[in-house]
């Protein structure tokens, strides 16, 4: 790799739940402007790796660095405001609140704590992440009524909004159609124009067309990492994941 | 329940309706019979109680079982300062809230390390505490007996803040202060963040949110509005004493929200009225009151398990504030 400050990188992170090392001692680099995207068989760690990352677990060992920044003391609030915006897995939106204001709640968040709050540019903001996810339609419905499809857009959206530099999407893509499947993938190489995509994805033909990089982690730990032909030539990868896949 | 920060709502209807309430409130001043208007005047404060109470449950979804300690913060507050001390009705009003603040800053600071159910019983417990403060310092707060507050004491310069026309308005003053506080409140920006605390906490820090600020800052806003009640209380009703302490004024301004509709504006006078007059009748003719108080709540949470206006706003009125 060119000596570029990568954007992100884990020393030794670890984390622990009772005896089970869930992560363990991962060494991660991610340069700016990549798409990565982690894969490995379910209880492989990648959601624990990636709530690490972004603060929603203090981890049992090991740095984070952002930046160039040793992030791992900070608060998950102050890690977004840093520029690491992560989108749930099990749709988190605010069901009883419009469409608006759900992503509302992310513009606004840059604006205050950017100082000042003008109308106009709250509304410009919501409107632009709203018209990149197409969801501009439905700004005033109230987000629990919209269909899932729209509700996993408008999760995205609400991390656009951040104007985050690392957006972290987990399995943004669970539960689409193929149609909505194919949107997403045009979404996230726009998305990918300024910011760092980092991506937890089960779907392989997704994960193999939009990644630059992929890691593969088993066991909490990461098994393989490489572009996506070398991961598919993988032996041990195979074994350990695609195989079962196919098999299953 | 809707959101009252939808985009497509009508701010200018909410507004008017708020005038118009307001409006009636003058209006009955001068027309209601002496007995219901001395009623309104302390159901006025009390709904401000309760709207403090509202800020936190309602909008932030903070379930607080000590909040009569906020409401004493403000009624002993003014009351002492002004006993004790000599100080005006001004003075001892301006202590009130400054010892609300202060009291919802340190217990603020403390309970919100927990959270739901325990965070209720800590909240309880404090109040306790406040509670048996008041009674072991009986030299100076008169105990359980609690003492009044000379008349000479609730003067405003020239005007008699004793008189039942004086008082009716001034607690009508207090009331509409904080409609219009809470107002500006939940429809600001960080009106929005409050809501959206109460909806998915998790959601709001991954937003990049400090959740324990925010909170904090609903526990000190909703604290200070208790204490204005409670310092108005002692102010208009020249009465300071332990019962306000107890867990009952806890509870009360919960059941006076649940009644009238959480995270409404209106709900928490709808509910105070509703409740007092309730207790006020059914008195009259039984001790068992309570029984009355039991089974309007069963209705409610029958017919009405959102509160009346919580209940109005969902089926008829989505722009109710």
């Amino acid at each position: 790799m060119a000596a570029v400050t990568p954007l992100l990188e884990t020393c030794g992170l670890s984390r622990s739940f009772g005896g089970l090392r869930a992560v363990d001692r991962v060494d991660f680099t991610l340069q700016p402007g990549e798409i990565r995207a982690i894969i490995g068989p379910n209880g492989a760690g990648k959601t624990t790796f990636v709530s690490l990352v972004c603060g929603r677990l203090p981890p049992s060992g090991g740095k984070v660095i952002f930046d160039g920044e040793d992030i791992t003391g900070l608060p998950a609030h102050r890690r977004v405001r840093k520029g690491i915006a992560y989108t749930f897995q099990i749709t988190s939106i605010f069901g009883k609140l419009t469409v608006f204001d759900n992503v509302a709640l992310s513009v606004q968040q840059a604006l205050l704590s950017g100082g000042g709050l003008a109308t106009a540019s709250l509304r410009r903001g919501v409107m632009d992440a709203l018209e990149r996810t197409g969801l501009a339609g439905r700004a005033h419905e109230t987000a629990g009524n919209l269909p899932y499809g729209h509700q996993r857009l408008l999760e995205v959206a609400m991390g656009l909004a951040l104007k985050p530099r690392l957006l972290i999407l987990d399995e943004p893509t669970q539960g689409l159609s193929d149609g909505e499947i194919e949107g997403f993938v045009t979404l996230v190489r726009r998305i990918a124009e300024d910011a760092t995509v980092l991506l937890i994805e089960h779907n392989m033909p997704l994960v193999m067309e939009l990644a630059w990089t992929i890691t593969v982690f088993e066991r909490g730990r990461i098994l393989a990492e490489g572009t996506p032909s070398e991961i598919r030539r993988n032996r041990i990868v195979q074994d350990a994941y695609l195989g079962a896949v196919a098999d299953a | 329940m809707t959101a009252p920060i939808v985009r497509n709502d009508r701010p200018m209807a909410a507004i008017m309706l708020h005038v118009i309430v307001i409006v009636v409130l003058v209006a009955l001043q001068f027309v209601l019979p002496d007995y219901h208007r001395a009623v309104f005047s302390r159901v006025l404060v009390l709904a401000v109680f309760a709207m403090g109470y509202n800020l936190l449950f309602g909008y932030t979804g903070l379930l607080s079982l000590g909040h009569a300690m906020f409401f004493c913060a403000g009624l002993y507050g003014a009351g002492m300062t002004m006993s004790l001390l000599g100080w005006n009705a001004p003075a001892g009003f301006a202590a009130g809230l400054a010892c609300g603040a202060v009291l919802a800053l340190v217990i603020g600071l403390l309970a919100l390390r927990t959270t739901g159910v325990a965070f209720m019983i800590v909240t309880l417990m404090f109040a306790q505490v406040l509670y048996l403060t008041i009674l072991y310092f009986n030299e100076y707060t008169g105990g359980d007996q609690g003492f009044s507050l000379r008349r000479a004491a609730r003067q405003l310069g020239p005007i008699d803040l004793t008189d039942p026309t004086t008082r009716y308005f001034a607690a009508l003053i207090l009331f509409a202060a904080a409609l219009a506080v809470t107002h500006m409140i939940v429809r600001s920006p960080r009106g929005r963040v409050l809501v959206a605390i109460r909806e998915n906490e998790d959601r709001v820090r991954m937003l990049g949110y400090d959740v324990f600020a925010a909170k904090l800052a609903a526990v000190v806003l909703s604290g200070v509005l208790c204490a204005a009640a409670g310092a108005t209380y002692a102010i208009l009703f020249g009465y300071v004493g332990a019962t306000f302490a107890t867990i009952q004024y806890s509870i009360l301004p919960l059941l006076w929200v649940l009644l009238g509709g959480a995270a409404t504006a209106l709900g928490p006078l709808f509910g105070t009225l509703f409740m007092y007059y309730v207790v006020d009748i059914t008195s009259n003719y039984t001790t068992a009151y309570l029984l009355f108080v039991g089974v309007a709540l069963i209705l409610l949470v029958l017919y009405f398990p959102k509160g009346v206006l919580g209940t109005v706003r969902e089926r008829w009125l989505p722009w109710l504030p």
